[in-house]
């Protein structure tokens, strides 16, 4: 296994459960199970016995392995630096091991089997890829200055297709010059990768890259955060180099172009971090810049934000293979209730994952006539001349 | 077993009873040098009343349980000696009162530190609770049970001084109180009644499990300052420390020792840990600690470190995570102390005999101290570093870690936390009659020798 020379390394100290205030749990898996298994170093240890044959392969050791969300807060905060670079890799290097050995959780093995299928997780075909666009009246991307990829769940899910429109229509009202893709791509392949899937994820990126280069695609606006993290971080190596960005980066400084109210409604906001916006690429403020240039709107923040910020639950393949979820303590139902415990009336999301998450669970928690689940774009609106 | 499990998943749900493997695994060792010894299950309870079912049921079955927090020991007190089940408190964290005029702050069993940490901070910001430097998700009940010590120990003794009030589920389930909430719905301390607290600390676990403590909490300064004064004789330090603790000023006193990096080898530091309301006091209190030892720095035989803010900031974090990056000096993930709680006058022979037993076998080592109250004793810790993946070097790690107990032991110490040889060899030197009392009381807590047994037994 990759990096099987640094697992003894690991002290299990359990800095990596915590934010950097000690808040709370902050590793989705541990708080939804709570056995020392799910923790960073428990991962650590249990891949170290594994390797050792001091311990065997089941169904359960599977489900630990594949139920981290990646969201990086071990990476954040574990106590040994240089060492902790790698903590994602290493549990990367250990779900590949476990494909490679056949232990998959069931709900992985569909996850994976439909992206390899259909180039997507919801089994859809691809020339419905383009219909969150409807009659929006985005153009096919030809020589405008941006592509604006819509990543799985903006171009298949109810409510993703929703956020997806809504970005659509500021960035249309920014003035901002951008094109769509008809179906011909995939996947960003970006939890593929998480997940430890390489070789799959190479086939969806060089697929993506063939379409990006054949239209000349130089600049990319990207819906999903997770979108953003491949195409930014991976596609390089594999031939595709662009300027990719989040569609909040590209909003937070053209908001000069928009007619904003003079006076908006007070709504109190709390933003929710996407983890592949900030932790993995470290931007904490383009959404808030956006939320916080609302005239009449206050921007409160949550006791985990930033770097500190509580995963939703949804990364590392687990929005579709649902290994996290666990009843009260399931990961976006405590972040719900942080952020209702903040006052707030507006949850700002910049992740249709995380959008669909979260909302889900204001539901469960029957939150939803207290807080709502808002996409960034979604508030904006709110606050333009004429809304 | 099958019956057992059927009534703990009734007791706390499914979720949080298991025997999987991966679990008896993990929560067979911890990161010391103790070699493991698995649990048949692991069982995470969510309040008082289920832990007093699980004993009832741990009874019925016979069946051993061995209380847990953030497991961070080191010396191996939280593994299944003789199987059973592991309690694994942290689901169990609440903060159920903070008292601002009587300070003192009420926490479930298995909260941690950095929880109630972050609570203060965020709530009641002119108040804080001594911390130790044990990584951050490491528990109150876990720290108290064991006479833990930290960042306001100069000021407050060790943390089962600052302990006022328990409620502990006993090894046959009844629910009992220690201090004065077991008459008053008020936790501020353990006069005027008969101590029952001290059948809970020390105990490594064995009497009981603590569903919930009150903890003295003390002022948090606005303005903090750290100084650290140097010496180059160990034999100078009882009275370097008695003299700086006359000042009743410090909060925090941890000498330090180490060979790396190659400036600090051969001398003592102390840092010197102190807070004031005001810029003014600051300067006051400063001013009293450096004239405290002012002799030395007209003999030139000692003075104050000069320090440039990060490098203060960095050791004035709390916790310090430099202890626990200890274990990755030699990149080998390990690390266990032997921390000797003894009279201060013993310091200078403790240096030696740390030096000495390091060297003797060949292990990375780091020393220190944390003073305890105004110089009545202190926490001397002699840090071992060993590579996790070379049996050979963890063995070494081990010798001298016995070693050091037995010295310690020898100059009148002793072991805190002890490792099951430590525990013997303690056993060894206690009065007969006061060993046969721990037996008796025992005895009588805990009739069918359920609550982690294996610790504090004869071989
Ligand atoms: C890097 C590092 C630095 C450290 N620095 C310090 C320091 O500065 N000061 C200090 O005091 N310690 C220190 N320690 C030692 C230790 O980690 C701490 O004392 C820690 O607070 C122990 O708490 P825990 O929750 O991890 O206890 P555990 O290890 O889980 O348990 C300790 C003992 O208490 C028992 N126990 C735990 N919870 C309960 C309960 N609810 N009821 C009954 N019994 C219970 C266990 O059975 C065991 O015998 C340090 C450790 C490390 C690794
Ligand atoms: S991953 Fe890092 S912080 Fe987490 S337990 Fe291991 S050494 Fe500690
Ligand atoms: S990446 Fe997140 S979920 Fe995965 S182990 Fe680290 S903290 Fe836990």
């Amino acid at each position: 296994m990759k990096h099987e020379e640094i697992l003894h390394r690991c002290f299990r100290c359990g800095y990596c459960k915590l934010p950097s205030n000690y808040t709370d749990i902050n590793c989705p898996a541990y708080q939804a199970f709570r056995f020392e298994t799910y923790s960073p170093g428990g991962r650590m240890w249990l891949l170290r016995g594994w390797l050792n044959g001091e311990i065997t392969n089941s169904k359960r050791f599977a489900e630990i392995m594949f139920s981290c969300t990646a969201c990086g807060n071990c990476v954040e905060q574990c106590a040994f630096p240089k060492f902790r670079d790698l903590l994602l890799e290493v549990f990367t290097a250990g779900r590949e091991a476990f494909l490679d050995a056949g232990h998959v959780p069931g709900p992985v093995r569909d996850y994976l089997t439909k992206i390899q299928l259909h180039g997507n997780p919801y089994g859809k075909p691809g020339k419905k890829r383009p219909e969150w666009a409807a009659d929006l009246g985005v153009e096919p991307y030809a020589d405008q200055e941006y592509l604006f990829f819509v990543d799985d769940v903006g171009a298949y899910d109810t409510r993703g297709q929703e956020i997806a429109r809504s970005v659509a229509g500021i960035l249309q009202q920014a003035g901002i010059s951008f094109g769509m893709l008809s179906g011909e791509e995939v996947s960003d392949g970006n939890d593929v990768l998480a997940i430890g899937e390489t070789p799959l994820f190479e086939e969806l990126a060089r697929k993506n890259i063939e379409v990006f280069n054949q239209k000349g695609v130089k600049k990319i606006i990207t819906l999903s955060p997770h979108s953003l993290n491949a195409i930014k971080n991976h596609y390089p190596a594999l031939g595709g180099s662009y300027q990719a960005m989040h569609y909040t980066q590209l909003l937070a400084f053209s908001m000069g172009n928009m007619s904003l109210q003079e006076d908006g409604p007070n709504h109190r906001i709390t933003f929710h971090d996407p983890c592949y916006l900030g932790r993995h690429n470290w931007d904490y403020q383009s959404p808030r810049m956006l939320l916080k240039g609302l005239p009449g709107a206050s921007v409160v923040e949550m006791d985990r934000n930033q770097k500190n910020a509580f995963c939703c639950g949804g990364g590392g393949g687990n929005f579709f293979t649902d290994l996290v979820s666990a009843e009260e303590d399931s990961p976006s139902r405590v972040r719900v209730r942080e952020a209702a415990e903040t006052g707030a009336d507006y949850l700002a999301v910049a992740c249709p994952m995380c959008a669909v998450m979260l909302e889900d669970a204001a539901k469960v928690e029957g939150l939803e006539n207290r807080l709502q689940v808002k996409e960034v774009t979604e508030i904006v609106a709110e606050y333009m001349v004429g809304a | 077993m099958k019956e057992l499990i059927d009534r703990l998943k009734k007791i706390v749900g499914d979720r949080f009873v298991s025997e999987a493997p991966e679990e008896r695994y993990i929560y067979s060792m911890d990161m010391g040098t103790m070699p493991a010894s698995a649990p048949d299950l692991v069982v995470m309870p969510a309040s008082t009343e289920e832990v007093s079912k699980i004993m009832e049921a741990a009874n019925a079955h016979q069946v051993p349980v061995t209380p847990m927090g953030g497991g961070l020991v080191l010396s191996g007190l939280t593994r299944a000696l003789k199987g059973g089940m592991i309690l694994d408190m942290k689901r169990m964290n609440r903060i159920t009162e903070v008292n601002p005029k009587s300070r003192y702050a009420v926490v479930e069993g298995g909260t941690s530190q950095g929880m109630l940490q972050a609570y203060l901070k965020k709530n009641h910001p002119e108040l804080k609770h001594s911390v130790p430097d044990a990584p951050p998700i490491a528990t109150l009940a876990g720290n108290v049970c064991i006479h833990g010590s930290g960042h306001l120990s100069v000021l407050g003794g060790y943390h089962s001084d600052m302990l006022t009030g328990m409620e502990v589920v006993l090894p046959t389930g009844e629910v009992i109180r220690t201090g004065s909430c077991s008459v008053s719905s008020d936790w501020f301390g353990k006069a005027p009644l008969p101590d029952l607290s001290g059948l809970f600390m020390g105990w490594a676990g064995t009497t009981g499990v603590v569903t919930r403590l009150g903890i003295k909490l003390f002022p948090s300064y606005r303005y903090n300052d750290l100084l650290i004064f140097v010496c180059d004789d160990a034999e100078d330090m009882p009275d370097v420390i008695s003299r700086l603790t006359s000042t009743q000023v410090a909060e925090d006193m941890t000498p330090w020792m180490t060979p790396i990096p190659e400036w600090a080898r051969g001398f003592m530091h102390i840092n010197i840990a102190y807070g004031a309301h005001s810029k003014a006091e600051l300067t006051f209190k400063r001013n009293l600690l450096q004239m405290s030892v002012k002799a030395y720095k007209d003999k030139k035989t000692g003075g104050f470190l000069p320090m440039p803010p990060p490098q203060k900031n960095r050791y004035m974090k709390i916790p310090t995570p430099d202890l626990v990056r200890f274990a990755d000096v030699r990149k080998g993930g390990g690390f266990e102390y032997v921390g000797a709680i003894m009279a201060i006058e013993h310091f200078a022979e403790a240096y030696r005999a740390g030096v000495e037993i390091a060297e003797k076998n060949e292990v990375s080592y780091s020393m220190g101290a944390r003073i305890v109250g105004a110089g009545h004793s202190m926490m001397f810790f002699y840090a071992y570093a060993f590579n996790r993946a070379d049996q050979a070097d963890m063995a070494r790690a081990q010798k001298a870690l016995e070693e050091t107990n037995a010295a310690t032991l020898e100059m009148g110490g002793i072991p805190w936390k002890a490792e099951l040889p430590a525990q013997q060899q303690i056993i060894e030197k206690m009065a007969p009659d006061t060993f046969a009392l721990m037996n008796r009381i025992r005895e009588a807590l805990d009739p069918n020798h359920i609550m982690n047994p294996g610790n504090w037994e004869r071989a």
